[in-house]
């Protein structure tokens, strides 16, 4: 029989991704390899649960935020008269960078990619009308985590609701912002000391609030293959998970509240087993290498992002349909809680016609299309164990790599971690710019632009309004309270207590972001990273 | 046509975290036989300025995602004129609607490049238009 021409050479799941055949048959699953646990069995291959999403749809968590507190608190009760199930807080680069919005450097910043949170003032009200002890919130917040989870805290006990009761997460992943994010302040070994406070203080404290969501979404984001962002994330989690036991902690006592957070690109399949591989590789590392006894510690919490970076400016329609594929792999892998990219994010932060489109996105998975109602359910495939297998592999190699460098840390202060990501970012953009790598819309099946009517802009009118609301604050507060609390936060930062009971009574005191940011510089100086290019 | 090797100049002004197109971008022009000086983040515009000053570059790349530029790329390029004659081409890349692009341009930016844009365009264009400048 003549040979039947096939489109391409090779076939990747990605470039530089993994390489696939034209069919897959048990043969391709050797026997002694085979896992056969059930969702809910050690190893966790098919999901943390049992009853997976027949008991308890994924959390639908729309990442939102811009302007004040007034445009953010509108939008949130949008979002949950929309059907959304849990909060996820943008804060604008000032907040996160430790900055007041009258700094220098945040004055372009104020609004533009998420709310503008300077004090405890600003969260109060921030949550007016939603009440903290019933809801589930999420904040992307990672250098000054612990000033904004004492706000968070000194908020909802104003509310009356105790912080035993808080439901949600604090990113809390400085690792990841060394590597790809950018958003750390301090040398590591501080913000280590910093992160390992909050999870320590939420075992102690907040049963119900997962203290770190350890992250491989902004690593994919920056150009990592999905075995990189899969490996270099249970990296981190590992540093994570020993600093905590160098500082005393039982594994069992915090690792059920460790989280993580990954991204959903749009090779289904290689996203499906990518999940499925790294519930897999986390509950062998949590039982072998760290003894973990609780299965709750060896089960793989996380929530997925759809790719932002996959959106296309180029006919934005087309997002749509990429957001429907990155979700559906989201929820075919077993999340536990899902966002959604809007249409209209290549080109600005979603409107509200976007993103409720991109619920509807989540709610016509989850009701019309029966992908919720078994477990797993393409557990089985050929393919599907085999690419789980393979990167369950490449997951090991690379980890086995980075132990023999000295843990993630070490592989970060190499750059042996950035190095792997720019060479595949780069390598991706030669394959676009070869047009090897199709992006419909981009580099094929182009038309004329057109851009999509009602895009959310940042009226300047927003810096104005929040540089009033800190200068009035400044001058309701009381003075003398605030430079004795700073004092203290010093003081604390210099020793090895627990930075957290100081910072709550900073924040409770209405010091600023900047104020307490600024009082951890004077102790730890800020890091510059060298860029290494 | 300058014959040694065109030196361009890469930074990411304001607070805005996302370096992978300002770092593929800046190996691209390596490759495209550039000298680049990639210098990072976090940048005030008068510390651009100043180090495209120190180093004597050709061309300045901007880059920003979040929706800073107006107010920062027209302040970079002003306070390397306050610095320097040299006519030296701006560039910028990142997150800019096209609605923005007139005032970016009358502010001193010769041209944007954003996601999608083959980094062949960019070389190309930084190659043709500094002949001009000379």
């Amino acid at each position: 029989m003549a040979e039947v021409k096939e489109r391409k050479k090779e076939f990747k799941t990605t470039v530089d991704g993994i390489v696939v055949n034209r069919v897959y048959t048990p043969a391709d699953l050797p026997e002694g390899e085979r896992d056969s646990s059930l969702p809910g069995e050690y190893p966790f291959t098919r999901n943390i649960m049992p009853t997976g999403y027949r008991s308890k749809l994924w959390t639908m968590r729309q990442y939102a935020g811009y302007a004040t507190v007034e445009e953010t608190n509108k939008r949130y009760k949008y979002l949950y008269k929309q059907g959304q199930t849990g909060f996820s807080v943008a804060f604008h680069l000032p907040t996160q960078m430790g900055h007041d919005s009258d700094h220098p450097l945040a004055l372009a910043e104020i609004g533009k990619v998420g709310v503008a949170i300077d004090s405890l003032q600003d969260m109060e009200e921030l949550w007016g009308g939603i009440p903290l002890g019933d809801v589930s919130t999420s904040m992307t917040i990672n250098a000054t985590a612990p000033i904004i989870l004492g706000m968070y805290i000194v908020a909802a006990e104003k509310q009356g609701v105790d912080k035993s009761q808080l439901m949600g997460t604090v990113q809390n992943d400085l690792l990841k912002e060394y590597i790809a994010r950018n958003t750390y302040l301090f040398a590591p070994e501080p913000s280590m000391r910093l992160a390992t406070d909050i999870c320590c203080y939420c075992a102690q404290n907040m049963p119900k609030w997962n203290s770190i969501s350890i992250s491989g979404y902004h690593m994919r984001e920056a150009g990592a293959t999905a075995i990189q962002e899969a490996a270099f994330t249970l990296a981190n989690g590992i540093a994570y998970v020993q600093a905590m036991i160098d500082r005393g902690m039982e594994v069992d006592s915090f690792a059920p509240r460790f989280s993580f957070f990954f991204a959903a690109f749009s090779n289904l399949f290689e996203e499906v087993a990518k999940f499925r591989a790294l519930r897999r590789a986390w509950a062998k590392i949590m039982k072998e290498r760290f003894g973990a006894r609780n299965q709750r510690s060896m089960m793989l919490k996380y929530h997925v992002q759809t790719g932002g970076c996959t959106l296309t400016e180029q006919q934005p329609l087309n997002n749509v349909v990429r957001a429907t594929i990155q979700a559906l792999a989201a929820v075919l892998g077993g999340c536990q809680s899902l966002h959604t990219c809007s249409y209209d994010e290549a080109l600005a932060l979603p409107s509200e016609e976007a993103v409720q489109l991109s619920l509807r996105t989540q709610q016509i998975i989850a009701h019309e299309s029966g992908v919720a109602d078994t477990v797993d359910p393409l557990g089985g495939s050929n393919y599907l164990e085999w690419l789980t297998n393979q990167i369950e592999e490449g997951i090991q190699k690379y980890i086995a790599t980075i132990d023999e460098m000295g843990g993630a840390l070490e592989a970060i202060k190499n750059g042996f971690i950035q190095r792997e990501i720019r060479r595949s970012a780069y390598n991706y953009q030669r394959a676009v710019d070869s047009d090897e790598q199709v992006i419909v819309g981009v580099n094929r099946f182009t038309t004329e632009e057109q851009l999509p009517p009602g895009l959310l802009e940042i009226d300047e009118r927003v810096a104005k309004k929040q540089i009033e609301r800190l200068k009035s604050l400044k001058r309701m507060r009381d003075k003398r309270k605030v430079s004795r609390v700073l004092d203290e936060v010093r003081q604390v930062a210099k020793s090895d207590e627990n930075m957290m009971p100081v910072l709550i009574e900073a924040v409770g005191a209405y010091a600023t972001v900047g104020e307490i940011s600024d009082a951890l510089r004077d102790v730890f100086g800020e890091y510059k990273e060298p860029s290494g290019l | 046509m300058p014959s040694k090797r065109i030196r361009v100049l890469i930074a990411k002004p304001g607070l805005d975290g996302h370096d992978r197109g300002a770092i593929v971008v800046a190996q691209g022009l390596r490759d495209a036989g550039m000298e680049v000086i990639y210098l990072g983040l976090r940048l005030l515009p008068e510390q651009i300025a100043e180090a495209a000053l120190q180093e004597d570059v050709d061309v300045i790349g901007l880059s920003c995602l979040s929706g800073a530029h107006l107010t920062l790329f027209p302040k970079t390029v002003e306070l390397f004129k306050e610095r320097s004659n040299k006519n030296v081409l701006f560039i910028g890349g990142g997150i800019i609607p096209k609605k923005d692009i007139p005032k970016l341009k009358e502010a001193g930016i010769a041209q944007t490049f954003g996601p999608g844009t083959p980094i062949s365009e960019i070389a190309n264009f930084i190659k043709t238009n500094l002949g001009e400048g000379e």
